[in-house]
């Protein structure tokens, strides 16, 4: 049944279809309402995802980075569909996700999973380890019942877990082992794609080069592909294929792991990439520090977003939303800075627009 | 499998033995801490170099447990020279939240104790102190005033139920009773202007819920440094933010120590964070000092395999490495610890002399020392670290 982890080279025929994506996401939008608190009326909306595209290939990781609060996790759900989208498309393997009926869901499930952040929160403190895993492989029907036993024993010696640790429970084991359990639980399904929500974020730095390596070594053997979430741009830089800088639920750059970190492009995130530490106490950093901190999502600054801590800000920012566009080859970018004049006259008319409208009003008032 | 069970298995007649010798031992502790009318010269000293803050000095803190005496640190000796800033750095449970919680007297007591060495702190005004023995009245003097300390979490570290403005205020009120409320609320505005709030009248008014992660950690650094420590002591300050918001709280602390001229103890398992700010670094494992120095050394010249691993498991941006490395195995259990070195289950570089017992401190220049035997030729041996005998305190 389970043909990935039984035939080593069903990893060796995915491989001819390696420039396929595996996951196409187009213009997700994904808002909260505000209820007010009596009539349940929707007063306003946290736009936790505004809009965001982008593919994965198939055995490619993708590192989605940005400050917390920018909707990273949100995304990474909405995909999954743990959530409901409020527009946009997310397409795996050619389904619309969420196109599928309940029945058809259920059956997609098992080819992609999550992995979360924490590891204290997220196993059930009330069954043993073996269970945590089997649950879902029983569940779904991964195997057949007579070879159970066997497939969860190879589950958790390919995870780094000693077959004896099935009848103990997550209390009894440090963070680093407990991530090893998400991981064997998501992998037991044997599933295609994993979304890592922030996956080494709660770790000590030498538990998290082991977990880091152990994801690295199932992508190899099992030909996974996943979505990595974090904000430690160090550990995305070494794991990721391709990354996506996020800011205030909109995406400001995506490309080539090596493309982006020698060259970034918007100002934000040369702000980030410039504020990762580095080991070393003779190289001074050139630090961007910026100013202020994420305004709130509910209700985000109008134009681009980034306008109002942006050392580079111009009078159109604040007005035009940047189009998002191929700055140069693979590097997409949503900036007013690499506007060409096309782009430039559209954004000046907007500007206007928006402009006019901010004075109607006034004018309205007055008249009154 | 059996075998473990057996080790760890305590039996009733054994834990209530255990209980009875651990009240007995932290009664007396407890009681000589309290006694206020205690002689000053059992607790006043002198430093060995009046230009340290502080010098902890083979400081012993021990948890008294139902399962034993957890030894969470065991002979730490290291210097914090005036102005400057040292990092510590190591894993999570190596001891090091609990060195800096000794030096604050701010253990989980009573079942934790600083039951041996010194801990010497430099006031500033000529007289020095010897922590470990100072009663609880002269430390409430010196905490807050002379010794202060940024917290991990600001969200749990402000109440959720006094306004910030009352929250800064009662530090200087405590330490300053004889200023007026004016004067203190002056104060604290100044404080507050000073960690970078731009609107800080509104901010008096607030409830900490109405700020953000990196505000409230400025509000605790403002009620950190109300009184102008000499020390400042942040413990994990930036592991709860994010690299934008880091790199502005960072910045800040590195310009208010200048201003002040104070001193900063910085506990952080970023060796990044560290090479960034810290003059000096000290890197502990399993409740020791294994290797210090200055960051330049520990940064380019890392003698202990430990601190090697450390610094190999971290990606860095910039530098592609096919394969993270991992250093094997895991922490040993602090109820048992070994007699041999700590580190040498794990370590891949073990030699012969490895065998025997823990390893000395070894001076390999000025101001670099390592616990290795490998660096054993190579410099002059300075001393073991000392475990106190808990049977011995009764």
């Amino acid at each position: 049944m389970n043909k990935r982890l039984c035939m080593p080279d069903a990893a060796a025929a995915g491989a001819s279809a390696q420039n396929e994506n595996i996951l196409e996401v187009k213009n997700l939008v994904k808002w909260f309402p505000i209820k007010s608190s009596f009539f349940k009326k929707t007063i306003g909306n946290v736009k936790a995802v505004d809009g965001v595209s982008f593919n994965i290939k198939r055995r490619q990781t993708m590192g989605l980075v940005g400050e917390s609060g920018c909707g990273k996790s949100t995304c990474g759900r909405t995909i999954l569909r743990l959530q409901e989208k409020t527009s946009g498309d997310v397409i795996f393997d050619g389904q619309d996700v969420f196109a599928l009926s309940n029945d058809e869901l259920r059956k997609m499930r098992p080819r992609m999973q999550l992995v979360f952040q924490d590891p204290y929160s997220s196993l059930s403190p009330r069954l043993p380890v073996g269970e945590i895993i089997g649950e879902a492989v029983r569940e779904h029907k991964i195997v057949p019942s007579n070879e159970y036993d066997e497939y969860i024993r190879r589950i958790m010696e390919v995870c780094g877990l000693p077959p004896y640790y099935r009848e103990r429970y997550p209390h009894e084991f440090s963070g680093g082992q407990r991530q090893r359990i998400c991981i064997a639980r998501a992998l037991a399904l044997a599933p295609e794609f994993i979304v890592c929500d922030e996956p080494v974020s709660a770790l000590d730095v030498s538990i998290q080069a082991q977990i880091i390596n152990l994801l690295e070594q199932l992508q190899d053997d099992f030909g996974l592909t996943y979505l990595f979430i974090s904000h430690d741009l160090s550990v995305v830089e070494h794991i990721s294929d391709t990354v996506g800088v996020m800011y205030l639920g909109t995406m400001v750059e995506y490309a080539e792991t090596g493309q982006i970190f020698a060259n970034p492009l918007n100002p934000y995130t040369k702000a980030l990439f410039s504020a990762i530490p580095v080991p070393d106490p003779s190289f001074k950093l050139n630090r961007i520090i910026l100013k202020g901190s994420i305004p709130s999502p509910a209700n985000p600054p109008k134009g681009c977003k980034f306008h109002t801590r942006c050392e580079h800000c111009m009078e159109i920012c604040k007005y035009a939303v940047p189009e998002w566009k191929e700055v140069e080859k693979g590097h997409f970018c949503a900036c007013h800075l690499y506007n060409d004049a096309e782009a430039n006259a559209k954004a000046s008319e907007e500007m206007a627009k928006a402009r006019a409208s901010e004075i109607e009003p006034v004018k309205a008032e007055i008249e009154l | 499998m059996a075998e473990k069970k057996k080790s760890s298995y305590i039996s009733g007649k054994e834990s209530r033995k255990i209980t009875r010798f651990n009240r007995r031992v932290t009664k007396k502790l407890e009681s000589e801490r309290a006694d206020a009318n205690k002689d000053p010269k059992l607790y006043t000293t002198v430093m060995k170099n009046p230009q340290n803050v502080v010098e902890f000095d083979n400081v012993c803190t021990y948890f008294f447990t139902d399962v034993g005496v957890v030894k969470a640190v065991d002979g730490v000796n290291f210097d914090v020279p005036r102005n400057s800033t040292v990092g510590i750095v190591g894993e999570s449970g190596c001891g090091k939240s609990v060195t800096s919680l000794s030096l604050m007297q701010l253990l989980a007591r009573p079942s934790g104790q600083t039951v041996g060495g010194e801990i010497r702190f430099n006031k500033g005004d000529g007289t020095a102190y010897n922590i470990v023995n100072t009663p609880n009245a002269i430390m409430e003097h010196l905490r807050g005033n002379n010794i202060s300390m940024i917290f991990q979490e600001p969200m749990t570290a402000l109440n959720p139920v006094f306004r910030i403005g009352a929250q800064v205020d009662e530090v200087t009120k405590l330490h300053n009773p004889e200023m007026t409320d004016e004067q203190v609320k002056a104060r604290t505005l100044e404080m507050l202007e000073l960690v970078g709030i731009a609107n800080k009248e509104g901010v008096y008014n607030m409830y900490p819920h109405e700020l953000s992660g990196g505000m409230r950690q400025r509000i605790c650094i403002a009620i950190a440094l109300a009184c102008s420590p000499t020390l400042i002591i942040a413990d994990e300050p930036t592991t709860a933010l994010d690299v934008t918001i880091q790199a502005q709280i960072l910045e800040l602390l590195q310009d208010l120590k200048d201003k002040l001229n104070s001193s900063i103890m910085l506990i952080t398992h970023d060796l990044g964070v560290v090479a960034g700010m810290a003059d000096y670094v000290v890197v502990m494992y399993a409740g020791r000092v294994i290797e210090k120095g200055t960051a330049e050394e520990i940064f380019h010249r890392p003698c202990h395999p430990y601190t090697i691993g450390l610094m190999k498991s971290k990606p860095v941006v910039g530098q592609k490495v096919k394969k993270l490395y991992n250093i094997p195995g895991s922490v040993p259990n602090p109820v048992s610890m070994p007699d041999y070195c700590y580190f040498r289950d794990r370590c891949e570089m073990c030699c012969e002399q490895c065998q025997g017992e823990y390893p000395p401190e070894i001076k390999l220049s000025a101001t670099h020392f390592v616990s290795c035997y490998r660096y054993y030729d190579e410099g002059t041996v300075m001393g073991y670290p000392k475990s106190v005998n808990v049977e011995e305190l009764l």
